[in-house]
């Protein structure tokens, strides 16, 4: 059996999310392929080819997979899938994106977000926000896949796979880049991060969150937002936590000024330890917060921040 | 130019659902139903669209049984010109939602296809997806602007570092995120307008797709419920529980 990996990359770093989708891999058992699609990414080839459990890295550089543009990297997954069972992406907006066409190009339904492998064809998955845990079990004879990060743990890298060109090039001609703005920031992305700091409506505006930037650098921690805050426009959307935004599960989930709602919860509540603070006793998010402290946030955080 | 909308029938978003006490599946009995979110602005944009002169005819399409007539309902108070159920009792895999859609595509022959991203309900995010590489249109997914330019339409996508731009080739399919609008409220004079919009019932079997399940529900079971927690007094008590009791801070 073998199975086929598609790395997450910018074309200069590989992301650590990979080594937990080779991790799901692993569970399923067999010879796993990592893909690199993308152009002058020579630098994540090497990093993917030290992924422990990984026999062969298969390269694509090419322009026509710069952006990993859905038209052009579902054909080329597609054409490749031939020789695998299963073929498996992490779920982040990469794999979200392009992976349901490799399905329905394979004429498959796929299996999305699984958290753990029953059996090479049997998956575990949150559905409902996470209110309701499937066990559902495939019966298309390939298996395409993502994988929630935080359902697995990272692999080591310590490997040496053979690295391999792949010269096809598939290119649809139907979609091109024109712009992208990205958030830059010093801090740790969310799926990375050990601890989170997150600000909901209670913040109020845009330059609270500066409130939290303190306490973010004295713990090391992301800055995440409720998706209140974010409509609000308070901050963008890449900092969303929530059953349609980012999954995280870090050690320590600061949830501040934010009541809780199912969709937030969905995002956060299988992080280590979360601490709530809310001015409100009655706010869900209490119910389930380790540490909760009924406080106005604009007097805690700056105690907090003196006292960490 | 024609914009179709798929839409869904999901779980009302303020529910939380209940797993049935054998496992077999949710208990969705007597539970506030409603269009999925995302939907409900995949519908928005489209009307909007039509307002703005751009489309000309706004369709709404919804696969289910009879109950899903009352969101389809909602589409058409919300803008929508017509609507399209396609009839069947049976709970769809997506790729076979897909291959319906499909042949509505090729019936009705839109320039833009706009879906949620996600149902709140299944949580899969995969028919937008699906639908893009069965008709083989481009797809601009996780949209949060969208703006015709000639033959072609530029997606704004929310991506996880920021947002992305493309410009894709129509006919095309979008896919909606949260920020992309606000839907409206259907108003009483367009809640009774409603009514009278033609509903066309099409039956699922009538389009000659093996629709045979492609997974096997097995169980579903509640998540792993979290311990109770408690309320500190102060911030010098939370610090001290994290450094000395959780241990995740030093």
């Amino acid at each position: 059996m073998s199975i086929l990996v598609f790395a997450e990359h910018d074309n200069s770093e590989l992301k650590a999310d990979t080594l937990k989708t080779v991790a799901a891999a692993q569970a399923i058992g067999g010879d796993i392929h990592l893909l690199v699609a993308g152009h002058n990414c020579q630098a994540v080839a090497e990093a993917a080819s030290k992924v422990n459990g990984v026999s062969k890295v298969l390269v694509a550089d090419n322009a026509a997979y710069e952006h990993q543009l859905a038209e052009n990297v579902s054909l080329l997954v597609t054409e490749l899938a031939a020789d695998y069972n299963h073929i498996m992406a992490t779920a982040l907006t990469t794999g979200k994106n392009f992976m349901p066409r490799v399905a329905a190009l394979l004429d498959v339904t796929q299996i999305s977000d699984i958290i753990a492998v029953e059996s090479s064809d049997t998956f575990v998955r949150p559905i409902y926000a996470g209110n309701a845990i499937a066990t559902v079990q495939s019966l298309d004879s390939k298996k395409v896949i993502t994988v929630r990060s935080t359902g697995f743990d990272a692999v080591a890298t310590d490997g040496n796979a053979e690295i391999i060109a792949v010269d096809k090039v598939t290119d649809a001609g139907i979609s091109s880049y024109v712009s992208e703005q990205l958030s830059v920031s010093e801090r740790p992305e969310l799926g990375a991060a050990s601890v989170i700091i997150s600000g909901g409506r209670g913040m109020q505006n845009g330059e609270n969150f500066k409130l939290l930037d303190g306490i973010a650098d004295k713990l090391g921690a992301a800055i995440g937002a409720s998706r209140a805050a974010v409509d609000a426009g308070f901050v963008p959307n890449d900092m969303q936590v929530g059953q349609t935004g980012k999954i995280v599960a870090p050690d320590l989930y600061i949830a501040v000024g934010i009541s809780g709602a199912i969709q937030h919860l969905a995002g956060m509540k299988d992080s280590k330890v979360i601490v709530a603070i809310n001015k409100d006793a009655e706010a869900p998010i209490f119910q389930v917060a380790d540490y909760g402290l009924v406080a106005d946030l604009f007097n805690a955080l700056p105690e907090l921040e003196s006292k960490l | 130019m024609k914009v179709l909308v798929p839409i869904k029938r999901v779980i009302d978003y303020n529910v939380k659902v209940r797993v049935k006490a054998d496992n077999s599946n949710v208990d969705l009995a007597n539970v506030k139903m409603a269009i999925n979110p995302f939907c409900e602005i995949a519908v928005e944009e489209a009307v909007r669209l039509k307002e703005a002169g751009i489309a000309t005819e706004v369709i709404a399409v919804s696969i289910g049984n009879k109950s899903c007539q009352e969101q389809l309902r909602t589409a058409l108070a919300l803008g929508a010109d017509r609507a399209i159920q396609i009839e069947t009792d049976e709970s769809l895999d997506s790729i076979n939602i897909a291959k319906l859609l499909q042949k509505i595509v090729e019936e009705e022959q839109p320039q833009l296809v706009i879906l949620g991203k996600q149902s709140i309900d299944s949580d899969n995010n995969q028919t937008g997806q699906m639908l893009a590489a069965l008709t083989g249109m481009a797809q601009g997914t996780f949209a949060s602007a969208v703006s015709i330019d000639g033959d072609k339409v530029n997606v704004t996508r929310e991506v996880d570092s920021g947002l992305q731009t493309l410009a894709l080739t129509l006919p095309a399919i979008v896919t909606t995120d949260l920020r992309l609008n606000e839907p409206r409220y259907a108003s009483l004079p367009n809640i009774m307008k409603a009514k009278r919009k033609p509903l066309v019932v099409k039956a699922a079997a009538d389009f000659g797709i093996d629709l045979t399940p492609r997974t096997n529900l097995i169980k579903v079971t509640p998540p792993a419920e979290r311990k109770a927690g408690i309320i500190v007094e102060s911030i010098d008590e939370l610090v001290e529980k994290l450094k000395n009791e959780a241990k995740v801070i030093s």
